[in-house]
Order: C-alpha cells, then structure tokens, then sequence
C-alpha cells in the first residue's frame, strides 16, 4: 500500500466536522417534521378525499417513492431555478428531504390507518365525539404507535440522504467533508472521519427514539 | 322516549329492516331477539345514526335523528352505545377510557371527568384497575370498562349490541349482572341479545325479530313462555 495516512488536518478540522453534523442534523430533523405533517395529510386524502384529492397525493406518492431522491433535490434546485425560483441550498435540501419523507411516511400512515378497526372509529363517534376529536384522540395516536419504527427508519434515512446535498451546494456534513478535504487533498481520511460521525449520529437519533417510544407507548 | 316509525333500512338491494314500527317508553327495558341477519343490531345502528334509514323516521327525545338538522354528536351524549366487540380505546388507561369522553365533549374539567369516572367504574367493579391499561383485562373486565364508559356520558338511553357474543362462557355472567344493576338503576335499555333467559328475566317486553319485521313483540314472559307466532315458536325451540 502507498498511501500514507494524514489525520492532522481532520483533526484540525474536527470542530467544522462537528457543526457540520448538526446541520445534518437540523436538515434531517426539520424535512421529518414537515414530512410526517405532509404524510398525514396525504394519507388521509388517499383514504378519504375525493378525486382529485386522491390523484394529487397518488402522483405524490408514486414520484416520491419511484424516483432517485437526488433527482428529486435537483428539481427543487436546477429544477425551480431554471424558471426564476432559486431557493438557498438549505431550502432545496429541506423542500427534496420532506418531499420524499412524505411520500414513503404517507404510505406507512396509510397502512397504519387501515390497521385500525372500524368499530374504533364507531365507539368514539357513539360517544358524542366529533369526527376530527375522534382522529385526533383516538385513531392518530394508535395508528403513530403502528407506523413509529418505520418512522424512525425514515429519520436514518434522512439523516443519509441529506448527504445528496452537497450536490446542490449545501454545506451539510457531507458538503462540509468536501469542501475541507478538497483544500487538503485528505479526501479519504476526512470521509472515512465522516463516516464514523454519520454512524455515531444515526445511532443517538435510534437511542433517543427508544426512549422515547418506552415513554410513550406504556400499553 | 325512543320512536321508530315505518323504518326502512337497506345496504345497496338488500332490505335488513322492513317498516319497522316500535316505541321505547323512558324507563323501560326491551329485549330483541331473533337469528342472526334479521336486523336486530342495524336498527341498534340506525338509532344513534351509525347507519343512514332509507325510509321512516326516528325520533329521540322528540328529535328526527335523520334529519339533515340534527346534530349527531350531541344526540349520541343521549344514546349510550355497547359492542359486541368492546372496542377499549387500547392506548388509554382504564381511567381516561371513561374520562376522555366527559372531557372533551362535555367539556368538564380533568378533576370532574375524573371523579365522574372512578364512580362509574367503581359501579361496574373496575374500582382497582384505574390505571391498568384494558389490553391488560379479560373481555369480560373490557366489556364492562365499555359500559363504564358509556354510562359516563349520563346518557338517557343505552343500547347493547350482543355485548355477551364474544366473551368466553365463564365472562357472560359478570356482564349480564352489570346489565342487571343498571336495570334497578332505571336506565332505559335496548338489549340486542341471544340470551333468551336473561331477556326473560330483566326486560319489560320482547321484540321478535324476523327476517327485518318484529314478528312479535310482547310483555318477557309471555313471549318466552307463551309465544303466539309461530315462527317465534320455532325460533324459541331451537335457542332454549
């Protein structure tokens, strides 16, 4: 093997490293926020809507699922760009991110609203409860206990994919890990330290789910 | 008061309920019988406006619950409702199972939906499984925690729905007496059920159900005892 290993400049550049991450971090959690909200509303409309409801969240699903997720950060970069819509790199990341969160969230949910029996729906309404109360306190929670680890695959997976924007200019960890590297020609080293921050970040976002759901979930 | 007037109930071509007519008096408990698919449980849903009528009216409390008019959500605070599957909400505890309705519909405090809540499950006799979760309890302590949960409403009226159907042999009993306390309580009482006994024992009158008409209906005993049609006749030979 003829290469020497250089760790001083990524060590030098650690700190950069390390609120580059949390930028990954920010993209990721923010696209997972609006996806979920999004999701929701697109898997109600798949159930529930009318027509062209149902058409509009069906071609949303469908693009999202069926496309490369990088294409998809092209379109709301190049894409919007090329009729006079730019938006900053950390918009583009975010718009992509929670285009596709959406996309595979609102078939979990949709699969997840499915699960629920009917006669949960019928008990509540038997109550006196309105239609919205009866979503809102009893079917949404059920069907977020259902759909929560496939949700928490979803966060990894965002955390990942938001390394396609450096292809659009962002300076997330990934495009941070460039831009560094490239003014040292440490290319390896400094993707390979990327590398372990991705792991150790994936795996405190699956530590802190855990927890959460043993909070949540007491039944 | 509960009027059912000429009903007509019927899913795409077939007719579940044939020009019901019948009257529930405040304080009166009646039993329907009668085999499966004869339309006992779909008149139960067209009553609290689970399911749509095609023809007739039905009036609570001096409402036509089918009309386009009438608030459904607070018509059903009236009518309380149990399964046969009880349907606990799963993710509640046993205590916000029966305090979440008085809540957020009634809009009582947490502190009233609360006290409202021990009481009635200390009525059915869930007073030590507040903060159980129900998937956690047999169906027969599940079933009950329904009608806790119903009766927190206050309603005026219940309606069963063949609420002993699911519940293993050894579990029906526990229902039936709660049934039985709510009866010396005065509630006034719809009972769908296969329980000929139990209908005979507990209720005022019987309907009959046949095919979506009442084939007869009469004070209990009479009809278990003595019945004059005979379609009951064979009906009550089969089941006793």
């Amino acid at each position: 093997m003829d290469y020497t290993f250089h760790w001083r400049p990524v060590i030098k550049a650690l700190p950069d490293l390390f609120s580059a991450a949390l930028i990954t971090l920010e993209a990721a959690v923010l696209s997972m926020i609006v996806g979920i909200i999004i999701g929701l509303i697109l898997a109600m409309m798949r159930l529930y809507g009318n027509r062209p409801m149902y058409f509009f969240a069906t071609v949303w699903v469908e693009l999202a699922r069926n496309t490369p997720a990088l294409l998809q950060l092209f379109f709301f970069g190049f894409g919007l760009g090329a009729f006079g819509w730019h938006l900053s790199p950390f918009m583009i990341v975010l718009c992509g991110l929670a285009f596709n969160n959406a996309g595979y969230l609102a078939e979990n949910f949709r699969g997840g609203f499915q699960a629920i029996p009917k006669p949960q729906y019928n008990a509540a309404r038997c109550l006196g409860m309105s239609a919205s109360q009866t979503y809102t306190r009893i079917i949404i929670p059920q069907v977020f206990k259902l759909v929560y680890y496939p949700m928490t695959n979803q966060m990894v997976w965002a955390v990942l994919m938001s390394s396609l924007g450096m292809l659009v200019g962002f300076r997330e960890l990934s495009g941070a890990t460039q831009f560094l590297a490239s003014n040292t020609f440490r290319l390896f080293e400094f993707f390979l330290v990327a590398a372990v921050f991705y792991y150790v970040l994936v795996k405190l976002i699956l530590l802190v789910a855990h927890l959460i759901s043993r909070k949540l979930f007491t039944y | 008061m509960i009027e059912l007037k000429n009903v007509d109930k019927s899913f795409d071509q077939l007719k579940v309920l044939k020009g019901i007519d019948l009257t529930v008096q405040k304080g009166e408990v009646l039993s329907v019988i009668g085999a499966s698919g004869s339309g006992k449980s779909t008149m139960l849903y067209c009553i609290n406006a689970l399911e749509k009528i095609q023809g007739g009216n039905i009036i609570v409390d001096g409402v036509d619950v089918h009309a386009p008019s009438t608030n459904v959500n607070q018509l059903r605070q009236k009518i309380g409702m149990v399964f046969q599957q009880w349907n606990s909400f799963p993710h509640l505890s046993v205590l916000d199972n029966v305090a979440l309705a008085p809540r957020i519909v009634l809009g009582k405090t947490k502190r009233e939906a609360r006290e409202i809540a021990e009481k009635h499950l200390k009525h059915v006799g869930l007073g030590d499984k507040l903060d159980t979760y129900p998937t956690r309890m047999s169906g027969g302590q599940q079933q009950r925690l329904a009608i806790a949960r119903a009766l927190a409403m206050e309603p005026g009226y219940m309606l069963f729905d063949e609420v002993t159907s699911a519940l293993d042999p050894e579990l029906v009993g526990e229902v039936l007496d709660t049934l039985r306390l709510l009866r010396e309580d005065g509630m006034t009482m719809i009972v769908v059920t296969h329980e000929i006994n139990f209908a005979r024992d507990v209720s005022d009158r019987i309907a009959f159900f046949h095919q979506g008409v009442i084939e007869e209906l009469a004070p209990a005993k009479a009809l278990v005892n003595n019945p004059q049609r005979t379609r009951t006749q064979q009906f009550l030979s089969k089941v006793l």
